[in-house]
């Protein structure tokens, strides 16, 4: 479909099912749905207690427990099948906060411009001039080492693309006659931007956010592998890579849930790409230059 | 974070900052160049300088929220130092915040701080008990090594990849290489670096474990730190060979990462560029296809490759922390670790401080590359 005619592309809608049906979107949205329905179903699926430590000590994989068992007895395949009701709901919630924070805020500076314009972009720069796990784990480790901490941190650290593309894209729009004339027909500010500028925005912003779902499990789950996320009994799979490194000649403790991250991360990210091609080729180049 | 197949958000002093404003329009142009002329200094020196201001501007940023990050968190750094009975004893507690300054107003803590840093006082570790900038200096070159092979390997690799794909566009090879360049940003750093640990290490015995050299041979002399440049200065071939062998697997995994990054950027680079009218007029006139490649493609989409180096050499950074921890390197990502989990306060205000100011710098390279290779950047 890449090789149509831009002309012939009309509306979002018509283009979706399109995207759907390209190999890497299908691959990704069955990898997404079967590991939502494992995060609801754990109790359902998951063979043992993830917590009890009732178990044989570092079994290797084999019929009785397909992923084996780690240090402590509790087997590896019902701790990773859990492990997806922390980190999925987590990192939903993370980049659902990241847009709201980041959109709101970059549309303010985007939409009134002059000081808060200048305040928050350079707050974003601020945040940009460092590499991300290094400022995360500033922030998680003087907040004290717990999930809802390292959430905090990645939250830190992610809004400040959601506000750069936001204010690019609000800047593209603010001139316009739509605009201006829902202000001239006396628009609030507040409603001006919901009613008018909102929806020429949410596009780009939701394809961003579907990329971004797998960075923030990454760093989410590089800060619990740092011990600086998850406590310990939790199955997070971050933790329990983590736990892996201690017995790393029991290979599976480690393998298993590094792999769950994996797929997931691979899920969302061939969603995104998929999207952000199937939306518009040049949606990607229209964020950028805009946003800068 | 930034996104990871996205368009590059520009980086603090954001490279790209400069290009996106348009160039001069039709008959302006010249016009407009003539104008910046005629006012004195040449454009590139007016660029540098103004980029230089920028980055240093950027820099004290920079101190200031670390200082603020590490200060206005509820972290309690007397707890975290102390040992439980020296924490009973009020006086101790007294005298140890006092010997740390923080008895002082947050405002002159900062300023004391900022008077530091300019003396290149970066303050005492509270861990090891040594100053911050003495622990920096022997953990960074280990880190720069580490980082610096990862991104040759991955510009190397990655824009390879990316303009096969590109030439190869809608075939199997690019399909292929898409795919692999999305599992190449989705695995997990630190997993990847102990699968890898444990596989050419553990099982097949192909490399050396953890480290920098084999401890029988000894360090090299120390000059840059970097101990494949010192074993070259040393003319100690023995020792180059295993540095280099201690630096292969930490540095491949490390780029596994940004060569995905890379290739995708490459390939979109090299399309937008591919359908332009002087390629295909270049083409069109019989120019042999490396040349144009070569000469035409590669010079003009070099620019956004260059942009998103400069962003991965970050994400290079972050990743040493992940890795360095699995392979016992020991740079300034393992000490960030260390220092955070320890709230050792001093050593992370310098680790951030350091790396944010080594991501700044990166990007001024980048910022003057980009004037370099692109004349237009210079005037604006």
């Amino acid at each position: 479909m890449r090789r149509r005619d831009p002309l012939a592309r009309k509306g979002l809608l018509r283009r979706l099912p399109e995207a759907w049906r390209q190999p890497l979107a299908v691959v990704g949205a069955v990898l997404a749905v079967a590991w939502l329905v494992i995060a609801l179903a754990a109790p359902v699926l998951a063979p043992h207690d993830p917590l009890a430590q009732d178990l044989p000590r570092l079994a290797p994989p084999g019929p009785d427990h397909w992923f084996g068992t780690d240090q402590l007895g509790r087997d590896i395949l019902s701790r990773v099948m859990y492990g997806a009701r922390v980190s999925i709901p987590l990192t939903l919630l993370l980049v659902a906060l990241s847009v709201l924070i980041g959109g709101l805020l970059g549309a303010c500076a985007g939409y009134f411009g002059r000081w808060a314009d200048e305040t928050i972009m350079r707050v974003a720069d601020l945040v940009f001039a460092f590499p991300t796990v290094i400022l995360a784990m500033v922030v998680a480790a003087a907040l004290g080492p717990s999930l809802a901490n390292a959430v905090l941190a990645v939250l830190v650290v992610a809004w400040p693309s959601y506000a750069r593309v936001t204010r690019g894209l609000v800047l593209g729009v603010r001139e316009r006659e739509f605009v201006l004339s829902g202000r001239l027909l006396g628009f609030s500010a507040w409603r001006s931007l919901r009613v008018d500028v909102l929806p020429n925005v949410t596009g780009p912003v939701l394809v961003l956010a579907t990329l971004d779902i797998g960075t923030a499990l990454l760093l989410l789950s590089g800060l619990s592998f740092l011990g600086l996320g998850a406590k310990p009994p939790s199955p997070e799979w971050g933790a329990m890579v983590a736990s892996g490194v201690e017995v790393f000649d029991s290979w599976w403790v480690a393998t298993f849930p590094g792999l769950a991250i994996l797929t997931v991360v691979l899920a969302f990210n061939f969603l995104g790409d998929t999207l952000r091609d199937a939306l518009d080729p040049r949606t990607a180049r229209a964020i950028k230059e805009r946003a800068l | 974070m930034s996104d990871t197949t996205g368009p590059p958000p520009s980086g603090g002093a954001g490279p790209s900052s400069t290009r996106k404003e348009p160039p001069p329009s039709g008959g302006a142009g010249p016009l407009a160049t003539r104008k910046i002329r005629r006012r004195g200094a040449h454009p590139l020196a007016r660029f540098l300088v103004r980029r230089v201001l920028l980055a240093v501007l950027m820099a004290w940023g920079i101190t200031l929220v670390t200082f603020v990050l590490t200060n206005l968190v509820p972290g309690d750094p007397v707890a975290a130092n102390l040992g439980q009975r020296a924490l009973g004893d009020p006086a101790i507690v007294a005298q140890w915040r006092a010997e740390h300054g923080l008895d002082q107003p947050l405002w002159r803590q900062y300023l004391l701080h900022l008077q530091g840093l300019l003396q290149g006082d970066l303050g005492t570790s509270q861990q090891s008990h040594r100053p911050v900038s003495q622990d920096l200096a022997e953990f960074v070159p280990a880190t720069l090594e580490l980082a610096g092979a990862a991104i040759l390997v991955s510009l190397v690799l990655g824009v390879a990849f990316g303009v096969v794909a590109a030439l190869r566009r809608d075939r199997l090879s690019d399909h292929a290489l898409r795919v692999l360049s999305l599992i190449g940003i989705s695995v997990p750093t630190f997993w990847l670096a102990l699968m890898a640990f444990y596989l050419f290490f553990y099982r097949l015995q192909l490399t050396p474990g953890s480290g920098r050299v084999d401890a029988a041979l000894g360090l090299a002399p120390a000059v840059t730190g970097m101990q494949t440049v010192d074993a070259l200065l040393a003319g100690r071939w023995d020792i180059f060979s295993s540095a280099v062998a201690h630096l292969v697997t930490p540095a491949l995994v490390l780029a596994l990462y940004t060569i995905g990054l890379l290739t995708r950027f490459t390939r979109s680079a090299v399309l937008e560029v591919l359908g332009q009218d002087y390629v295909r007029a270049a083409r069109a006139k019989g120019l042999p296809g490396r040349v144009v490649l070569f000469r035409y493609v590669l010079r003009s989409a070099l620019v956004p490759i260059i942009t998103v180096a400069g962003l991965a050499f970050g994400s290079l950074l972050s990743g040493t922390v992940l890795v360095e921890a699995i392979f016992a390197w020991p740079g300034i990502g393992q000490y960030a670790y260390k220092s955070a989990t320890t709230l050792d306060l001093p050593a992370v205000m310098g680790v951030g401080l350091v790396v944010g100011v080594v991501y700044l710098v990166i990007n001024l390279v980048v910022d003057v590359l980009y004037g370099v290779i692109d004349p237009r950047v210079r005037l604006h």
